[in-house]
């Protein structure tokens, strides 16, 4: 306990962090008759020194009692009067509760990806292939939807969530191919989390073994912090944005497994170096796999779509495996009860 | 603006760890955050700011530690350091980076009472 102002109390040492000190002023008679008052500030612990080797009395202002070293490295200590401790203890609170540090420890995003999570399980119990399509507004990914939808009409069942600030035109776009989606909008919020993909697939309720196509709001920045539960983020960049992207927004290139470079149609008219994106995001992303693509004309279609196929494949053979494996699970068990019988 | 949804989360971690500890206060909160990490720091004390206000850790003191970034460069076989992604190894000017250290967004600490 301090017992110059009487705050606090000897619980103020928690976990070893000592708390907050304060600062006041004594003053000082000396035996030669002068008195002088000096600041200093002090921990709760309540040791301090004083840098002056003489002899004095302590005839302090506020009959503060505490402990002082003198310069001969001696001690003394002295209580103070009770009015004092009133006065004071009325100024500073005494018996306030004592603060303590606790350790936390737990990434910030944690609830979110706890959420992502749950998402991915739900997702590969269902052996659906999840895309979460990240880009600039305007890189063409909506169009890119639609015909990607179209042209694997007959091989593969696909659905969309949408996410937007405001309106539901690209989902409308997408419901257009006669595609499942549900949009979701934003409002001031610039990205999609995860609690807002699992409540639009309690909505959407993908078919198994289906394509999930999650089109995120057109930002290069936040979508790349908030794990959605898919398999793979994939970044799209269209010839008529700066081949430098990749090195101006890296945390989205880093993030991504794939990277679409749209409207390669266009590549006659503009001034894009597809080598040099590639170099760059490759930079961020060593080993990002890329694709040159264009929505309108339909180059370089059939990689892209036979890359959507092989991950559908491999997400409906991951969770056959699963059940495969809990039959026989459940078979061997079976079995063993069998015989215990 | 995602600094908005990484003040609610730090909130939550630091409510939920008020409410464990029995507090009815908390006066600072001890964050980690790497410098590869995707956060703005300045607008994150700000958002901090505005989604504290009315909760137990309003005008909680926001102290921030920085860990610098830390990356293994293959050609190299060894630990580096890496100021940004994107940047090369200052040793071989290689790319083949794979970030170690320097991408954390943590609540380690708060101090209730």
């Amino acid at each position: 306990m301090c017992v110059t102002c009487g705050c606090g109390s000897d619980q103020n040492h928690v976990e070893g962090e000592a708390l907050q000190g304060h600062e006041h002023s004594h003053e000082h008679s000396h035996a030669d008759g002068t008195a002088h008052a000096h600041p200093h500030d002090h921990d709760h612990g309540h040791e301090h020194e004083h840098g002056h080797a003489h002899d004095h009395d302590h005839g302090h202002g506020a009959d503060a009692g505490h402990r002082h070293r003198h310069g001969d490295g001696g001690w003394h200590e002295h209580d103070r009067g009770e009015a004092a401790a009133a006065a004071l203890g009325a100024a500073h609170a005494p018996g306030l509760p004592p603060s303590r540090r606790v350790q936390i420890e737990q990434d910030i995003l944690a609830k979110n990806d706890a959420i992502a999570a749950a998402n991915r399980q739900r997702l590969a119990d269902q052996g659906i292939f999840a895309l979460n399509l990240v880009s600039s507004p305007g890189s063409g990914k909506t169009t890119l939807l639609v015909k990607t939808i179209e042209a694997l009409r007959g091989r593969l069942q696909a659905a969309v969530i949408e996410g937007d600030q405001q309106t539901s035109r690209d989902a409308d776009r997408i419901r257009a191919t006669g595609a499942p989606a549900v949009q979701i909008n934003t409002g001031k919020g610039c990205h999609l989390d995860a609690d807002m993909v699992r409540r639009a697939l309690d909505q959407l309720a993908p078919a198994d073994g289906s394509l999930l196509l999650v089109e995120n709001v057109g930002n290069l920045v936040c979508p790349a912090a908030f794990d959605l539960g898919e398999a793979h983020k994939v970044v799209i960049l269209s010839v008529t944005e700066g081949e430098d992207k990749p090195l101006k927004y890296p945390d989205m290139f880093h993030a991504a497994d794939l990277l679409l470079i749209n409207k390669t149609d266009l590549l006659p008219y503009v001034d894009f170096d597809v080598d040099a994106a590639i170099a760059y995001a490759r930079r961020v992303r060593p080993g990002i796999e890329v694709m040159r693509v264009s929505a309108t004309s339909g180059d370089g279609f059939e990689a892209w779509l036979a890359w959507l196929v092989r991950g559908v494949a491999a997400a409906r053979a991951r969770r056959d495996a699963s059940v495969e494996a809990l039959r026989r699970r459940v078979a061997e068990l079976e079995a063993a009860l069998g015989r215990g019988a | 603006m995602h600094e908005m949804s990484l003040a609610e989360g730090m909130l939550q971690l630091v409510e939920d760890g008020a409410r464990r500890n029995a507090a009815t206060g908390v006066k600072a909160v001890w964050l980690e955050i790497g410098a590869l990490s995707q956060v703005e720091v300045d607008a994150l004390r700000f958002c901090f700011d505005a989604v504290t206000r009315g909760s137990i850790a309003e005008g909680a003191r926001l102290e921030i530690v920085t860990q610098p970034g830390r990356a293994w460069c293959m050609p190299c076989g060894t630990q580096v350091p890496l100021a940004q992604r994107g940047d090369a190894c200052p040793r071989c000017g290689s790319h083949q980076l794979q970030v170690v250290q320097g991408d954390e967004m943590r609540v380690t600490e708060i101090e209730v009472v």
